[in-house]
């Protein structure tokens, strides 16, 4: 185990040094004026301002040098600042607790949702219900999740009254709740097309005839026996959707004005805000890195099978 | 959404290696109503997007630059059976002007995006070694971006919004999960008796990719390609919505989702028509993609 976590962890580095590297790239070191190209073309930017992201981003010096200052500024929580002279991290700090709600919430409901409607469809394989969830799989993902959104958002919140329609007053869960639904619909189709799959696959498996011989229940065939061998892909697949659910809350936080690091984000693209988006969108790549190493091993840890190499 | 592309990535390896009866799945295909309904999606979808100055003025007001501020946000009227946008401008003929861009995107990004798998599979999966330990590390550089997140980035910073500019930063993002599968695709062909047969014989490596290699690994990425082109118009219209994609004066559903977005509560139409042709071509394309799996690809059913 501490072997494979040493390798996993090395493995980790130059992925970590290649998206800050290009994301740094891809801000400072293009050709152009970088404090211009963050505050978009028809934006003024106040000598002032320019003065204090010069020097804030180094912009003076080398590439590598100034690659070098940004990549120390990131490991102390450093992720720049906005054209207002705020730091990133306050607007962070700020906006985490909402956002981890929001993500919170809808990973649960994808996978309830998910795993339940797969168990379903592989228990009616074949039939109707196996059929209405492949075929509304489809259509979900055919429909931009966003018109989703502001669909549900006018029927359910502002026709029918039934949620608030913007804002976080309501408190959990009754404000989380839409917005968390509409987001769990990028990852429901996925997880339950594999949870299908997978407990197809063991539903044949002898394993299952012999307890269904021993006399067992089917409620406890379909859970001890089939459903728990079937779990492992499943965790694994919960933990990919994170990079969907990670970049849907910008814009389901924008559509519902959820005030997290989504919203922050759809808040600085649409005022030309550059330095927010770039620090905050780095700090979701990061995120994401850290949550696919905790998956890699619980991935272990659940199936001692998966060893290592 | 690109996540489309992911589940079947591992599977696809070996399948290059079955024989496709000549004509089977073709004939098996026509049979089907999900193929020829997307196939009549997507054939329809791709002359609007050729012509849309016929389509567009099937009702009479074809120019979509044609408006008047006194009919902002009418619902339909006869000649106009989507109404009019917040400008006052045909909603429908501006629908149809919009499918060229939307998809011009989608088969742009899939080209490049297609090019550079093969290219890159190949010489990682061919040549192995060093080259294929960079590329490899490489693509997991691209794999640490969530969706989306690092197109958002990169689109921010950029000053033209063009649809080449935005076309290549989709692929720029896409590109390592076709790369992936072509590379373990090719790994699965390069030592096959014929490959090795024609190495005997003295055929050089671009021979023997483009003779032997390729026709024979392709067959994993080239059926994702029409699930692909899906997957790139729901992106797109997601980061012109969200205003980091194309921008107006462009005319695509993405576009005017995102001017209409706080008008949609009061004119229900300026959300409707846009994301329902956007809804049809993406559906129409990811069913093609799921049919052509299903006739060219049995491992993955």
């Amino acid at each position: 185990m501490a072997r494979f976590l040493v390798r996993r962890l090395l493995t980790m580095i130059p992925v970590v040094l290649g998206t800050t590297f290009i994301i740094y790239a891809a801000v400072y070191a293009l050709p152009g004026d970088p404090v211009q190209s963050l505050a978009g073309p028809d934006r003024a930017v106040s000598p002032a301002a320019a003065a204090a992201l010069r020097s804030h981003y180094h912009l003076d010096s080398s590439l590598l040098v100034q690659y070098g200052h940004y990549l120390s500024g990131l490991l102390h929580g450093d992720f720049g600042i906005d054209f207002g002279d705020v730091p990133v991290s306050s607007l962070i700090a700020a906006g985490w607790p909402v956002t981890v709600r929001l993500a919170l919430t809808t990973w649960v409901i994808q996978a309830v949702a998910g795993t339940g409607l797969g168990v379903l469809a592989a228990v009616r394989a074949g039939r109707f219900p196996d059929l209405a969830v492949l075929g509304g799989s489809t259509l979900i993902l055919a429909v931009p999740y966003f018109v989703t959104a502001y669909v549900a958002q006018i029927v359910f919140g502002d026709r029918l009254g039934w949620f608030p329609v913007s804002g976080v007053d309501a408190g959990w869960p009754r404000s989380y709740l839409l917005p968390a639904l509409c987001l769990a619909l990028l990852g429901v189709p996925e997880v339950a097309r594999l949870t299908r799959a997978a407990v197809l696959e063991n539903l044949g498996a002898e394993f299952v005839d012999t307890a269904v011989a021993k006399g067992a229940g089917r409620i406890r065939v379909l859970v001890r026996h089939v459903l728990r061998p079937s779990l492992i892909p499943i965790v694994s697949m919960l933990g990919l959707t994170l990079g969907t659910l990670l970049s849907g809350t910008i814009l389901i936080e924008g559509i519902f004005n959820l005030p997290g690091l989504g919203y922050q984000t759809f808040q600085g693209v649409q005022q030309h805000n550059g330095p927010v988006v770039v620090g905050i969108s780095t700090l979701l790549v990061l995120t994401f890195l850290f949550i696919n190493l905790v998956v890699d091993v619980l991935y272990v840890v659940i199936d001692p099978r998966i060893r290592l190499d | 959404m690109t996540s489309l592309l992911s589940a079947p990535e591992a599977a696809s390896a070996s399948s290059a290696l079955e024989p496709v009866p000549a004509n089977g799945p073709l004939r098996s295909l026509l049979r089907r109503p999900r193929f020829v309904f997307s196939a009549f999606v997507v054939v329809l979808l791709c002359a609007v997007a050729a012509g849309p100055g016929f389509f567009a003025g099937w009702f009479g007001h074809g120019d979509p630059h044609a408006c008047d501020l006194d009919h902002s946000g009418h619902g339909p009227t006869a000649g106009h059976p989507f109404g009019y946008d917040i400008q006052g401008c045909d909603l429908y003929s501006n629908v149809i002007h919009g499918t060229r861009d939307s998809l011009g995107i989608g088969l742009l990004t899939t080209a490049v995006t297609l090019v550079t798998a093969v290219v890159l599979g190949c010489l990682a999966g061919y040549f192995g070694g060093l080259l294929d330990l960079l590329i490899s590390r490489l693509m997991d550089v691209f794999f640490g971006f969530p969706v989306l997140i690092g197109m958002i980035v990169v689109l921010e910073t950029f000053s033209v919004h063009s649809v080449t500019s935005v076309s290549l930063v989709l692929a720029l993002f896409s590109w390592p999960v076709l790369t992936r599968i072509m590379r373990s695709s090719v790994l699965t062909v390069r030592d096959l008796d014929y490959v090795v047969a024609a190495r005997e014989l003295g055929a050089g490596h671009l021979r023997i990719l483009v003779r032997h290699v390729i026709p024979n690994a392709i067959a994993p990425v080239a059926v994702l390609t029409s699930m692909s082109i899906g997957g790139v118009i729901t992106a797109e219209a997601s980061l012109t919505f969200l205003g980091v994609g194309l921008r107006a004066p462009a005319v695509s559903w993405g576009v005017q989702l995102n001017t209409a977005q706080q008008y949609f509560t009061d004119h229900l139409g300026l959300l409707l028509f846009p994301s329902l042709f956007l809804s049809l071509a993406v559906l129409g394309f990811v069913l093609l993609g799921d049919c052509l799996r299903d006739a060219f690809d049995p491992r993955l059913r």
